[in-house]
């Protein structure tokens, strides 16, 4: 059996009880990426000497004896808007192709201290701005369960770098459902924390007020051992909530007795393939089957969350982008025409098509005369959609629905069309503005593509998320398919 | 100008905290560091970083802000201001738009003995920008990041102002309060108190605002006052000549003496404002404010009407007086020294602060104490030494900051007050001058004042010129 068919906890007795050294881990991590990763194009750029380095001192401290990580010599990819001191980051842009952080995000700051492996950073939507990572600037990740379709986006490279089996965890942010929707695509577990459980000092800002970071990984188990490595209040983070961090792992009983689960009609209603809707009418059965409830229910604003998020999101990216003028850092086009032709110039060849889209999108969305119509109007549409959440989990304890309308498309099929391409991400926009958690973890296959399952929770209550997730994990074998590679 | 417009004008005060660190990172914000050596990827606007609000810096906008006799609000928040230059490493400075520290308060500033309230519209809390040079003659610029997230507040005034005068008693008045608060060295000459003016011209009588002009680039005290007389001026002109003032952002030119176009109304910023999602709404508690109050001390006004008041100054002397924090604490550290508060009062009006303005000094730049000052004034009283011979004491203080009793001593200037003494002096000089002497007796009493002088000149100014004339009368008309 492959080593990265083990739980990360068996890996872990495994590395305690010697029968396999970090330093294995990390050959076997870096021969499948040699192998595979040709193909997937998962990898922006890979940590090689960095990860033996790690994983040498990482044994020496094994064979020593000293206490280890709660990650301890797990090598794991990180999502490339995810800053790492000294490790070329590139937000898979253009604008940034040779630049060098000078420090370290918090996460990667935690997952040094957890003693997990860096193997590399990973590939997205440039700026994670994107549903199917075709926006990168340096080329497209493939699907591993069928090279000519999409991973999803924008971690499209982490989700497929899991999915591959190149490493055994990676990082990737949300927005709108960029953890979600390609782990759906790829079959994999990824999941949105609650906006502020975990910091984004590091993670370079797209929209600000719905980023997170998050894990992606094989199974439920691995993915609440990740993300306790990763939770927790930041000082360097002034939205990072000043929370009571739970121990996530004794969260999985197995028990879904008397869980009341909300299925809004909207989530599965026209728009979503009926295969789609099929697998996760069959996976509420087998919830039900466990002791679980479920009902119908409404989330009335649902059909505004698309425009909403995109009049939001665009806005804050417009302003978090300017930064990227071409006078301190990255691409610096000068052509010796003075200052405003360095900007137009250094902005109009370094971000790819979408990246300006949004970016002018949102610029025009907050210009005066339009600001209350646009961006003002977006942020009440988000204060409803709060609100349609908050009156179903006053009757339930999670909502239940399909990650995305459908399984993962053909590369090139929807690129003409950016506003098809939007609604990819409807199920999972309105999560993000309602800022809580949810998780999207496989739920069987349709025509040989995987389908996920999205368990949305309460506010901080991941628990119960992980809970559900793992619940059902245990009685189906859905998470245990691999692609053909 | 011709007098039948009446100038109306509104200011935009920006002053910078003396926080120990920068307004969103621990950078240190000390003045005349090498360039960019306070820095770090906050401040630098890295990308994924983010912003973590000083305290510090929000408990000084707030003391600043109820000097000022502004409203705290309950909830306060941040916004960005976008806009491209190379000072502002984020392309946006967080700054506060709709939901200021302080709204609605006001000061009272006095122009030839009047006092007038004048509103204060807002105090908002912001970041500065960092600092341009230009070289090269205009072909490169060089960028320092150190002043980059100084934590600024920005003051602005309701368009009261009707005078140039105003709009620099308005600007002192401003200064000295920031001052009394210990919340900015206020020092327009390094940058950390600037000013911007808007100023339009309208008919006497008429209600509604001429045209306006936002003028920049005032530099000093003395640059507000003269930008705005000649822009005062040179809208005067344009209405004589049944013109129209253009709305747009004037430059003052110091070495020039003139105000130039900079940009007009068509080529305004939209800065696109929007709240900064990266930082938290402020809410600021009932308790919070009263813990920020307690710490306003007595301010100039209050101050003032005291000196007034227990001292006996005139308005205009106490408002001289208490115009500066460091003047006034010395004022009242003299009266340590000295009951005569009244001759303190003068000698600070006019040989101290003669003496710094016309060395374009602040106090704190000469070394006289209070107690040397409040001393010197005990000597003359008891008469050890003269008020003539009190001007070198005084001299000799500022340059050393040495007490009146070790100068007199260590340079021999007590008083001669000893009759033997001068009236020796005295019979000399009688000897030594006959035809003055003469001159006296024919009547002319003006020949006295030249013998007075003469033993001032012998007893090297030591004599007591009372006991002098005394003695000198006595032995002329013996």
């Amino acid at each position: 059996m492959s080593l990265f068919e083990y739980r990360l906890p068996e890996l872990h007795n495994m590395l305690h009880n010697k029968e396999v050294s970090v330093s294995e881990l990390t050959e076997e991590s870096l021969s499948v990426i040699a192998r595979r990763d040709g193909d997937i194009h998962a990898f922006l750029t890979l940590n090689e000497e960095g990860a033996r380095a790690t994983a040498r001192s990482l044994d020496d401290k094994l064979a020593s004896g000293e206490s280890r990580g709660l990650l301890f010599g797990l090598p794991a990819g990180i999502k490339d808007n995810i800053v790492t001191k000294g490790l070329r980051t590139t937000c898979a842009s253009q604008f940034l192709t040779n630049f060098q952080p000078i420090y370290d995000a918090t996460v990667t700051a935690m997952l040094r201290q957890a003693d997990a492996v860096t193997m590399g950073k990973l590939n997205m939507d440039e700026f994670a701005m994107g549903g199917s990572n075709e926006n990168s600037s340096f080329g497209v990740v493939r699907n591993p369960w069928d090279l000519e379709r999409v991973p999803g986006g924008s971690s499209g490279g982490s989700a497929a770098s899991v999915a591959a089996g190149e490493v055994f965890f990676a990082l990737g942010s949300d927005t709108g459902g960029s953890i979600r929707q390609p782990a759906s695509y790829c079959g994999v577990v990824g999941f949105k924390p609650t906006y502020g459980l975990v910091s984004r000092y590091g993670l370079v800002a797209f929209a600000s007020s719905l980023d997170q970071i998050g894990p992606v990984t094989r199974n439920v188990e691995d993915s609440a051992y990740v993300l306790q490595a990763i939770a927790g209040y930041d000082p360097k983070d002034s939205t990072s909530a000043k929370v009571e961090i739970p121990d996530y792992l004794s969260a999985l009983t197995g028990d879904v007795t008397g869980l009341r689960i909300a299925v809004p009609k909207e989530y599965i209603g026209e728009g979503v393939d009926a295969s789609v809707r099929e697998s996760v009418l069959a996976a509420l059965k087998v919830l039900e089957g466990l002791g679980a409830v479920w009902e119908e229910v409404s989330l009335p604003h649902t059909e505004y969350a698309v425009a909403a998020y995109y009049l939001l999101s665009s806005s804050e990216a417009s302003s978090n982008l300017a930064r990227f003028d071409g006078v301190r850092y990255g691409t610096r086009i000068d052509e010796g025409g003075g200052l405003l032709d360095l900007y137009l110039n250094s902005r109009s060849r370094g971000f790819g098509p979408e990246v300006k889209r949004r970016i002018m999108l949102g610029t025009y969305a907050l210009s005066s005369g339009y600001y209350d119509a646009y961006y003002l109007k977006a942020q009440k549409v988000r204060t409803l959609i709060k609100q349609d959440f908050d009156e179903v989990f006053k009757n339930y304890d999670v909502v239940i629905g399909p990650t995305a309308p459908t399984t993962a498309f053909k590369l090139g099929s929807q690129t003409e069309d950016p506003l098809t391409m939007y609604l990819n991400d409807i199920l999972t926009i309105p999560v993000s503005l309602a800022g809580i958690p949810a998780v999207s973890i496989p739920c069987g296959l349709a025509d040989g593509l995987p389908v996920g399952l999205q368990i949305i929770g309460k506010e901080f209550d991941e628990t119960t998320v992980l809970r559900v997730a793992h619940a059902f994990e245990q009685n189906t074998e859905h998470h245990k398919q691999r692609p053909q590679l | 100008m011709s007098s039948k417009y009446e100038t109306v004008i509104g200011l935009e005060v920006h002053v910078e905290l003396h926080t120990k660190s920068k307004i969103f990172c621990g950078c240190s914000t000390e003045f005349g560091a090498p360039p960019n050596t306070h820095t770090c990827p906050v401040c630098l606007g890295h990308p994924g970083v983010l912003p973590v609000l000083n305290r510090q810096a929000v408990e000084y906008a707030m003391k600043a802000a109820m000097a000022l006799n502004c409203t705290i609000g309950d909830v306060s928040k941040f916004d960005r201001k976008n806009y491209f230059y190379p000072d502002s490493p984020k392309a946006y400075q967080i700054s506060q738009f709709d939901q200021p520290i302080g709204l609605n308060g006001w000061i009272d500033i006095e122009v030839d003995g009047e006092t007038k309230r004048i509103g204060i519209t807002r105090l908002h809390l912001e970041e500065d920008a960092g600092k341009l040079t230009h070289v090269d003659g205009g072909f490169a610029s060089l960028v320092d990041f150190n002043r980059v997230g100084t934590p600024l507040i920005e003051i602005v005034s309701e368009p009261d102002l009707r005078s140039p005068e105003e709009a620099r008693a308005y600007l002192e008045k401003i200064r000295a309060i920031m001052q009394y608060c210990d919340v900015s060295d206020v020092k327009m000459e390094e940058g950390s108190m600037r000013c911007d003016a808007n100023i339009s011209l309208r008919p006497i009588g008429q209600e509604e605002f001429g045209i306006r002009a936002e003028l920049k680039n005032m530099n000093s005290f003395r640059g507000v006052l003269r930008g705005l007389e000649y822009e005062q001026f040179r809208q005067g002109e344009i209405l004589d000549d049944g013109g129209i003032v253009v709305q747009e952002t004037r430059r003052w030119d110091e070495a020039g003496g003139k105000t130039l176009s900079m940009r007009g109304k068509e080529e305004a910023h939209d800065y696109r404002y929007f709240p900064d999602p990266d930082l938290i709404v402020l809410h600021i508690s009932d308790a919070w404010k009263e813990s920020i109050r307690a710490t306003i001390p007595e301010l100039p006004d209050a101050r003032q009407a005291r000196y007034s008041e227990e001292y006996g100054l005139t308005a205009y002397d106490a408002g001289v007086i208490t115009s500066s924090m460091l003047l006034a604490d010395f004022f009242e550290g003299a009266l340590h020294y000295t009951q005569d508060a009244k001759s303190l009062a003068n000698w600070i009006m006019g040989d101290l602060l003669g003496y710094l303005n016309a060395n374009n000094l602040e106090l704190s730049d000469v070394k006289i104490t209070p107690q040397g000052l409040g001393e010197m004034i005990g000597l003359i009283a008891g008469g050890t030494i003269s008020s003539k011979i009190a001007k070198t004491v005084f001299k000799e203080m500022l340059e050393s900051g040495k007490l009146p009793a070790a100068i007199v001593e260590e340079k021999g200037l007590v008083q001669i007050s000893d009759e033997g003494a001068i009236k020796g002096i005295v019979e000399a000089v009688v000897a030594a001058n006959p035809q003055s002497v003469e001159d006296y007796k024919a009547g002319k009493q003006k020949a006295i004042g030249f013998l007075v002088g003469q033993v001032m000149k012998e007893s090297k100014g030591k004599a007591n010129p009372g006991l002098a004339n005394k003695l000198l009368a006595e032995v002329l008309n013996s």
